[in-house]
């Protein structure tokens, strides 16, 4: 669980799953990047109402266990909500899983998996 | 009353009840310490800030589109190469946890929208960007935090058992041992009490015995006195009686 400190140098991106407004939005921080051709990765993925929840899956997949350069990754949490039981059962430390609300659909910390741990973590 | 929930085994006695009274105040100032319910608080204040931040930089995304007058996200999403924005990972020391902090940083000298919204919107845009930069070191910090409770998850159970221990074990049980000695002290104070009431009324049963018997003694040595005195004098009367009837020889 706990990861060395070689591994985590090397994590300096934050990878977004999130709706089209999100990804924009983020990717105008300038978090966005794409890897190297031939195989040029993006860190980002635009969810959409037609999008399959194998392909959010196969990216939260790549973005959590394949990739080693992500730091934080970021989802949106309607789209958390699609893949619930992958989010509540991931537990490593990096990297850092973050649900962030998305403009049609605000924050609802009830749903949220870290919070729901912590709040199981202190008998609430 | 003291017999209802375990305790410790301790004499009654005032020493132990002060040791019990002294160790209750610890439990209970250690339970206090460890049941930090700041990191659940810290948590979720964080969340809640992130949740207005994001907010703040959607609407000003809805300027930019409003602005630029159509949709700019494929654009971005095509010209968007290299990280402008990026974290560095550090390690933190808390109390012998080696515990990640993320720090954000901007790279120099990349662009990758430089030329979104030339033609109009500029100014927007450029105010966007600002926006969600802010609004992602908002997230960042967060998934500091986060972290830092995900690897702390372990430690916080064991510290949480121990939390539960001095709650629901210690504290109950050093209670009830000051309850059983409170009333085994109480219990000693009333024998103690109903023994020196025996001990005293006897005493005054005793003393007034005495009183009674050196009385009648008194009473009973009167009237013999008395008696003897009237012998006497009747002896003396017989005595000055008899004066004539025999001759005093020398």
């Amino acid at each position: 669980m706990a990861a060395s400190g070689t591994q985590s140098k090397d994590r300096q991106f934050l990878a977004v799953i999130g709706d089209e407004d999100s990804v924009t939005g983020l990717l105008l921080a300038g978090v966005g990047h794409v890897t190297q051709p031939p195989d040029s990765q993006k860190n980002f993925l635009v969810v959409d109402a037609k999008t399959e929840t194998s392909a959010i899956e196969a990216a939260f997949d790549r973005f959590t266990t394949e990739r080693k350069d992500i730091a934080i990754l970021l989802i949106n949490q309607h789209i958390a909500e699609r893949i619930r039981h992958r989010v509540d059962t991931y537990t490593a430390a990096f990297p850092a899983l973050l649900e962030i609300p998305s403009k049609d659909h605000p924050y609802d910390p009830e749903k949220d998996s870290v919070l729901k741990r912590v709040r199981r973590l202190f008998g609430e | 009353m003291s017999g209802s929930g375990a305790r410790e085994a301790v004499f009654a006695t005032r020493q132990s009840l002060g040791l019990m009274k002294s160790k209750l105040k610890g439990a209970q100032t250690g339970h206090d310490l460890l049941k930090r319910k700041k990191i659940t608080r810290r948590i979720d204040e964080a969340k809640r800030k992130m949740g207005r931040v994001m907010q703040i930089a959607a609407f000003s995304l809805a300027e930019v589109t409003y602005a630029v007058g159509g949709d700019i996200g494929y654009q971005i999403q095509e010209s968007a190469k290299n990280a402008r924005f990026r974290v560095r990972t550090k390690q933190e020391n808390v109390s012998g946890v080696l515990l990640p902090q993320f720090e954000s940083y901007m790279t120099e000298g990349n662009n990758d929208f430089g030329l979104t919204g030339l033609g109009k919107g500029g100014q927007q845009v450029q105010r966007c960007r600002e926006t969600y930069a802010r609004a992602v070191e908002t997230l960042v910090e967060l998934a500091s935090l986060q972290t830092a409770f995900v690897i702390l998850d372990e430690v916080i159970k064991v510290v949480n058992r121990r939390v539960n221990a001095i709650e629901h074990v210690i504290i109950p049980r050093t209670e009830n041992t000051i309850k059983y000695i409170n009333s085994e002290l109480d219990e000693l104070d009333r024998e103690e009490f109903y023994r020196l009431k025996k001990v005293s009324g006897k005493k005054q049963r005793d003393a007034a015995a005495e009183e009674k018997l050196r009385a009648d003694k008194k009473t009973a040595v009167d009237e013999k006195e008395k008696e003897n005195k009237a012998v006497h004098e009747a002896e003396t009367k017989d005595l000055l009686g008899d004066q004539d009837n025999e001759d005093v020889i020398f």
